[in-house]
């Protein structure tokens, strides 16, 4: 074996060595990587009242209620709902149906109080015209908007 | 690959396509702000807040692209030693360094209007973030060795330990929750990007892919000129010391 | 005019579009100018070394008949 041969094993080695241990530790990390919990992972994971997170997934339909300044709307991931209420204001990208990231507390009766909102949006990018028409011809896929819940419950794979 | 690593050659080549890389750069960025200005629609949830996409999105892809350019240029001097990779691993790090910033910067400016924040600290956003450390890190190391081959190499390892940072940005919106929309154009089942946005989007980036083999091709000439330099000086020392 | 002050309204994100893309131009533009003038600079110094060794080079030969 060359000197040359040698040094390329040993980079190809140690680059698969130091990939291993990213994905070990990535994944036992994974709990704390995620930005937010869906629904379902509340309810699965008995999530302790008062304690600060986020919770993340879509504005039911037909959910939000405004009086005044506070605004209160449920959070569903299809699966599971959480009642949420906020007081401020909220950005541009809120809408029902779409995706929302909440950070607040949780209290005894269920009730998600949000202190901040943040608007998760999807990876789709058209025109006005094309949405409308694709909504007016029955090929829109909407509804799944930003916060799609499937991939969050796994652990990182790479 | 060892015929196109000779110095002399390397300028050869860099040299004739020099202009041409130059003329695709300035007339694909060109065009692609007229698109990404005028002449493209408005999204039909964000508004006009999209055409930060025409900047963020090249600016990421270069990042990341510039980082595994740096990475490969660095294995190939580690492995056979050739002073042109270390030369062109060095070049590529303030560009890249420059699209990161970039990308972090607008997509700071975009997130504001959509989400409600300037920033999260969610995986997409911190891997990036992550990534714009490393190219400092790698910057300060090839420069902090009086003697230069040490900081290089010191560099170069520096450069393929923070390659692992690379998949993780591209594959954090799949394997976490993240504030962060998963990917638009390199996803299953093809862009989810009208045509109408596509295309300034591709002309961008295919600017800014020029941009970087422009600025690599200058900074590789200036390196390749202080080397010689560098080796003229020790001569003139050497002489002047036998003489003496 | 109202077209003028449309675009560069718009649709009221100006204020976070066109400082992206300002700071695009100074930043590519910045790097592109400094690359450049480095590749200039140390080519020309290059240039200047080379042509005085030849000369330094021919005056050794002349000294040594």
């Amino acid at each position: 074996m060359t000197r040359k041969q040698r040094r390329l094993y040993f980079v190809v080695l140690g680059m698969l060595a130091l990939g291993a241990a990213a994905a070990l530790v990535l994944s036992a990390m994974s709990d704390s990587i995620v930005y937010f919990y869906s629904p379902t992972d509340l309810q699965t994971r008995h999530v302790s009242a008062g304690r600060r997170m986020r919770i993340g997934g879509l504005v039911e339909k037909g959910s939000v209620m405004k009086a005044g300044k506070t605004v209160t709307f449920r959070v569903t991931d299809l699966t599971a709902t959480v009642p949420v209420t906020y007081t401020g204001i909220l950005p541009d990208l809120f809408r029902e149906g779409q995706g929302v990231v909440a950070e607040g507390k949780l209290d005894g009766n269920g009730f998600f109080h949000a202190s901040e909102i943040l608007a998760k949006h999807d990876e789709k990018y058209m025109p006005k015209e094309v949405a409308d028409a694709l909504k007016k011809s029955g090929q829109w896929q909407g509804g799944k908007g930003g916060a799609s819940p499937p991939a969050a419950q796994e652990a990182p794979s790479p | 690959m060892h015929r196109f690593a000779n110095p002399a050659r390397f300028l050869r080549i860099a040299n004739a396509a020099l202009p041409w890389l130059a003329g695709v750069c300035a007339l694909s960025i060109a065009a692609g702000l007229w698109f990404a200005l005028v002449d493209s629609p408005p999204d039909y949830q964000q508004g006009d807040s999209v055409r930060i996409m025409y900047l963020h999105v090249p600016a990421a892809w270069m990042g990341m692209f510039c980082y595994t350019a740096m990475a490969a240029f660095s294995a190939m001097a580690l492995i056979w030693k050739h002073p042109l990779a270390d030369l062109l691993a060095r070049a590529t790090a303030p560009v890249g360094a420059a699209f990161t910033l970039l990308c972090l910067v607008t997509g700071s400016l975009w997130g504001k209007p959509m989400w409600g924040t300037w920033w999260a600290w969610d995986a997409r956003l911190t891997s990036m973030l992550i990534l714009f450390f490393l190219y400092l890190g790698y910057m300060a190391l090839s420069n902090a060795f009086d003697d230069p081959t040490r900081g290089y190499r010191a560099a170069a390892i520096l450069a393929l330990v923070g390659f692992v940072n690379v998949p993780v940005i591209k594959f954090s919106v799949d394997w976490w929750n993240t504030l962060h929309q998963p990917a638009s154009v390199m996803r299953k089942g093809g862009p989810a990007i009208d045509p109408s946005m596509l295309l300034p989007l591709m002309l961008m980036a295919l600017g800014f892919q020029t941009y970087y083999f422009v600025v690599l091709i200058l900074r590789a000439r200036a390196e390749i000129a202080g080397a010689k330099i560098h080796t003229i000086r020790m001569a003139e020392v050497h002489a002047a010391g036998r003489g003496e | 005019m109202d077209a003028i002050r449309a675009f560069l309204a718009m649709g009221g994100y100006g204020a976070f579009v066109w400082p992206g893309y300002l700071l695009a131009l100074v930043v590519l533009a910045g790097l592109l100018a400094v690359s450049l003038k480095a590749a200039r600079a140390r080519e020309a110094e290059l240039d200047i070394l080379q042509r005085g060794r030849h000369r330094a080079g021919r005056r050794g030969v002349s000294s040594g008949e």
